[in-house]
This record gives structure tokens, C-alpha cells and sequence, in this order.
């Protein structure tokens, strides 16, 4: 049995099959693999006796349920309009500019993948970003680099 | 212009992020009195949902206690999207007991066994500590023979999940798309049983009511709006964070303590609230009174400051970039309509559509306002108006 049919057997042991217990799951694939391929999908419907396509249908509605390769660090910069106004397009152009890729794409080592997304809920602490599920508050463009110096220095 | 030596600071509320540590003895003492008399004490005490939408929370764990069903839930909705809120996060951080002690209490009445905090995924990190929390309070429940347990849910970074239906919709694994209402969730809710959803402060709130009784809490804030209120205060302030205050203040009460003196439009309620223009601070009160007239308006809490520097384009082609995206998309006046929005706005920016094609747009809002299944579309236009309407030129030039 491959790592993916063995995750998606543990998840669903865990959680269980009805269908109420579908985005625990889809989460839990997520923490692992950063998101959901189809094969990932099939095999979710299979082993919770429940249409793909409705699989499919919840996965593609959530904007943390991935359903493109990203990257093992996924970056999410909130531009809602506190961290608009204060400097987040500054953010991403650092981030651009030390990763050498833009907003939406990944890494070629499949590490950092950037995106946006919206009110983090710390606009009080605005700009913030998310890096998986680490919240990153006040940014600069020279700490927002050395955040991610630590990360790239990660495995 | 307001001098910032005339400050004038507001009453400063310290009910909610209290230290306390007697919840087990609250609950006790709640247990020990008749369901009815709770009731009443949450009725008299005029509280109010604090999620944004404002309805009596009383009545609404009466309505879910009058069903004879077996099977019922209370749902702690901390889904916290709205632009410019934070407050929920910082009460289930700093004080989780008490909302806590609220849905045990509220499960108590109701008849429930199974209660869930639906958290949004962007605060997971707070998931750890909740669950120590929540293990701790188990015990409590036992102790006083309450047969109740909690559990975390996670959101996946949807704003309309934190519409109560949405919400239900995605705690059965489904796509978060709003139900039709009636009926409401209080009827037919998580697996079409009978469903208190409250907002995380609410629940906080009825922990103050049961320790202090109704009369303290009634005392505070003004008619129709009981007791205070935790703000989201962000933007162009010195001091922004999270305070809870009367109920009942005047927009340049607020203004008067929480800006640098440059302020030129306060966004009351985040995005899908309004934006009120300086010269409306002194006749704009913050409140539930009445409908939403713009004359006092009901909130989630969240303030955002402008200061003269900001461009209300910007502002609102910000708001709607975030309406387009986090429309759930299942109904048309709200889909097509943000999109045709922020790109009537744009097309009027440069210039390619007259200004007169803003009054199109306007009367699209309002249509959206009538036909739009649930508050995302229908609230649109509270915004998109009281920018328009009092920054039409900005609009334009
Ligand atoms: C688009 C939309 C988003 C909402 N988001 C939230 C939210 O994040 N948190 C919340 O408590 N209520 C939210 N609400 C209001 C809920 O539908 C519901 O009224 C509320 O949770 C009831 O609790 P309360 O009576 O204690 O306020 C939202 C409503 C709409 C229309
Ligand atoms: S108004 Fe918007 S968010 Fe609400 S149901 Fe319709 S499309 Fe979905
Ligand atoms: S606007 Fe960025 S955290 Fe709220």
C-alpha cells in the first residue's frame, strides 16, 4: 500500500465515514501533502463510499483546500484593506524578491509556494501573513526575509 | 479639527477579559436554578448577538428550548472573518471558560449534549491550548452532572462559513453555501436538528450575566443596546487593539479617543458595514437601535480609521475584490453582481464609463440588497453606497 492510500486509510479510521467528517480529512491531507491531487480525491470518495464529484465539490470550495501542487511552506499574505494600507505590497515584493518567484507560483524545489489571501485577523498587528499554520504579525521588508531565511534553512 | 490635547477617552469596560476563575461555581449556581429563570435573566438583560446581525439571545435559546426534538446543538460560530475583527480570537484566547461556561449553559436549557466551536482555520494555532481547555472543563461538567461535551471544528479559509447556515453546511462536509431562511437554525440546524449558533462574545457575555445578574449588565449602554461591547479598533490610529466599551458612544466620541486627530471616514462593522464620513461623527451612534438606517448602526465591533491621506477607490475596489471572492457564488444578483461592481468602478476610474454610470451601480446594490440569498450579497451595498455617496469624487478623479 503507497503513503497516500495508508494517510487516507488512517484519516478516515480516525475521523470515520459519514460524510460530515469530509473536510477534517481533507484538512488532515493537507497538513501532509499541502493539496489535494486527484488521485488523493478518488481515493477519499472510495474509501467514504461518497460520490467524487462531491468530494471534489467541497475540496474546491475552501481556499485552504489547495487542489494545485503547492509548496511545502505555503506563504499567505493578507491584502485585505488594513494590511493593503499598511505596506503589504512591499511584503510581497520582498517575498518575490528573495524566493525569485511571483504571487501563485512555487518554488522549482518545491519549498515555498506564494499566495494571498484575506483579513487574518490581526490587523491591529497589520501586515500579516501566514506561513502554513504560523501566523507572522508587523512585517517589515527586512523581517519578512528573515523569516524566511529560517525556513529556507529548514529542511 | 479635533485637537488630540482635548482628548476625551471613553468609559473603559473590564467585564470580559476579567480575570476569573470560579466558573465551576457559576455553573453550579446556574444548574441549581430553574431553566425558565435563566431564560428570563438572559432576556432582561437585553443582550444581544455580538456576531454582527444583533438578535436577542434570550429569545433565541427559547425558541431552540420550546422544540421537543432529542437531539440538539450548541454551536460557538469563531469563524471570524469580517475585515478589521480580531476580538473573538483574543476572548477564546484570554478567557475560553467563559464562552465555555455560555454553551454549557445554554446547552443546559436547550437540552443538548453536543456542543462544537467552529474555529477558522487561520487561528488553528489555537487549537492546543482550547483542547487543554477544554479537558479541564470536561471534568467540570462532570462534577456537576451535566452531560456535555465540546469539540473543535476547523473552517478552511471561507468568509461566508461564518454565516450560521454556511456554517452548518460546512460542518456536514459540504460546500459552505448558505441555506434558505426559515427555517432558522434554532428549528432545523446541524443534521436538521434543532441549533444554537452564537457568536464567541455573546457567549462570553451571558458568563458576565449569570455571575453579575441581568442589572448590572442592563445598566451599561443605552436603550435597545445593553451592556459593552469588545471592538476590533485598527487602521490609521496610534493605538490600535482590542477594547471593550459602553455601548451607545457617538462615532466622534470614538474618533475623539482613538485617532490621531487626521481622521477623515470611520468603516463601522468591516466591509459589510458602512463607512461613516467626518462630517456624520456627531449624528452616528454605535448601537442596535432600529433598522439600519446609518444613524445607528449595529456592529461585529470592527472599527477601521482613515486618515486624509487614504483613497476611498482604494478603499472600496478593496472591499469588493474581497465580496467577488468570498461570494459563495450560488446566487446570481450576488455573484454577477460584485463582479459587475468593481469593474463598473474601475471602468469609471479610467475613465471609459461616465460618472453617471455610478448611479447604475448604486441601483444594482439596492437590487442586490432585495434579492441576494443571504447578508454577504445583501450587505454589499452598505458599503458600496455610503462610499459612493459621500466620496463621489474620489470615485471619479
Ligand atoms: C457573510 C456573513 C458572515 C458572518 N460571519 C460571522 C462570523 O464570522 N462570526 C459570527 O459570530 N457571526 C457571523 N455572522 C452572523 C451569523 O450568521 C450569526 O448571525 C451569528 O453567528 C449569530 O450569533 P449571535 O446572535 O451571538 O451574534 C455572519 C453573517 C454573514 C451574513
Ligand atoms: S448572497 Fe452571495 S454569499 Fe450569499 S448565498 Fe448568494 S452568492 Fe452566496
Ligand atoms: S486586514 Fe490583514 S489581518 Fe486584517
Amino acid at each position: 500500500m503507497d503513503f497516500q492510500e495508508k494517510l487516507v486509510q488512517n484519516l478516515v479510521s480516525k475521523y470515520g465515514r459519514d460524510r460530515e467528517n469530509l473536510l477534517p480529512i481533507l484538512q488532515g491531507v493537507i497538513d501532509q501533502e499541502r493539496y489535494l491531487s486527484e488521485e488523493v480525491i478518488l481515493k477519499i470518495a472510495k474509501e467514504m463510499s461518497i460520490p467524487a464529484a462531491h468530494v471534489y465539490g467541497t475540496a474546491s470550495f475552501y481556499s485552504f483546500l489547495d487542489i494545485e501542487p503547492r509548496g511545502k511552506y505555503v506563504i499567505r499574505v493578507c491584502k485585505t484593506i488594513t494590511c493593503a494600507m499598511k505596506g503589504k505590497n512591499q511584503i510581497i515584493l520582498a517575498i518575490e524578491d528573495f524566493l525569485k518567484i511571483k504571487v501563485g507560483e512555487t518554488t522549482i524545489d518545491k519549498k515555498f509556494t506564494i499566495l494571498q489571501t484575506n483579513c487574518l485577523g490581526w490587523c491591529h498587528k497589520a501586515p500579516a501573513m501566514l506561513i502554513n499554520d504560523e501566523v507572522y504579525t508587523e512585517l517589515t521588508t527586512e523581517s519578512v526575509v528573515d523569516i524566511l531565511r529560517e525556513y529556507k534553512a529548514k529542511e | 479639527m479635533t485637537t488630540t490635547a482635548a482628548k476625551k477617552q471613553l468609559h473603559r469596560i473590564d467585564l470580559i477579559f476579567k480575570h476569573e476563575d470560579d466558573c465551576k461555581e457559576i455553573l453550579r449556581n446556574a444548574f441549581s436554578r430553574s431553566d425558565q429563570e435563566i431564560v428570563n435573566e438572559m432576556v432582561n438583560s437585553g443582550l444581544k448577538g455580538r456576531g454582527g446581525a444583533g438578535f436577542p439571545t434570550g429569545l433565541k435559546w427559547k425558541l431552540a428550548a420550546e422544540s421537543d426534538e432529542k437531539e440538539k446543538y450548541v454551536i460557538c460560530n469563531a469563524d471570524e472573518g469580517e475585515p478589521g475583527t480580531f476580538k473573538d480570537r483574543e476572548i477564546l484566547s484570554r478567557v475560553p471558560h467563559k464562552v465555555l461556561s455560555g454553551m454549557a449553559v445554554c446547552a443546559k436549557i436547550i437540552g443538548a449534549q453536543k456542543g462544537y466551536i467552529y474555529l477558522r482555520g487561520e487561528y488553528k494555532f489555537l487549537v492546543p491550548d482550547l483542547n487543554k481547555e477544554l479537558g479541564k472543563f470536561h471534568d467540570i461538567l462532570d462534577d456537576l452532572g451535566l452531560d456535555f461535551r465540546v469539540e473543535i471544528f476547523l473552517g478552511s479559509g471561507a468568509y461566508i462559513c461564518g454565516e450560521e447556515s454556511a456554517l452548518i453546511e460546512s460542518m456536514e462536509g459540504k460546500r459552505g453555501e448558505p441555506r434558505n431562511k426559515p427555517p432558522f437554525p434554532s428549528v432545523r440546524g446541524f443534521k436538521g436538528k434543532p441549533t444554537v449558533v452564537n457568536n464567541v462574545e455573546t457567549l462570553a457575555h451571558s458568563y458576565t450575566i449569570l455571575k453579575f445578574g441581568a442589572k448590572k449588565f442592563r445598566d451599561l449602554g443605552v436603550k435597545d443596546s445593553r451592556g459593552s461591547k469588545v471592538f476590533s479598533v485598527s487602521g490609521d490610529t496610534p493605538i490600535p487593539g482590542i477594547y471593550e466599551l459602553e455601548l451607545g458612544m457617538t462615532v466622534q466620541d470614538f474618533v475623539d479617543d482613538f485617532s490621531d486627530g487626521d481622521c477623515k471616514a470611520v468603516q463601522v462593522g468591516g466591509a459589510s458595514g458602512f463607512l461613516v464620513p467626518r462630517k456624520r461623527f456627531g449624528k452616528t451612534t454605535i448601537g442596535y437601535e432600529g433598522k439600519l438606517t446609518g444613524i445607528s448602526l449595529p456592529t461585529g465591533g470592527s472599527m477601521m480609521i482613515f486618515n486624509s491621506s487614504r483613497s476611498m477607490y482604494n478603499v472600496l475596489n478593496n472591499y469588493l475584490e474581497f465580496f467577488e471572492e468570498e461570494s459563495c457564488g450560488q446566487c446570481t444578483p450576488c455573484r454577477v453582481g460584485c463582479q459587475q461592481l468593481l469593474k463598473g468602478i474601475r471602468a469609471v476610474k479610467r475613465g471609459e464609463k461616465p460618472a453617471s454610470y455610478l448611479d447604475q451601480l448604486l441601483k444594482l446594490t439596492e437590487t442586490m440588497k432585495l434579492t441576494a440569498k443571504c447578508g454577504l450579497g445583501q450587505s454589499v451595498a452598505n458599503s458600496f453606497s455610503s462610499i459612493v455617496e459621500n466620496f463621489r469624487e474620489e470615485m471619479i478623479y
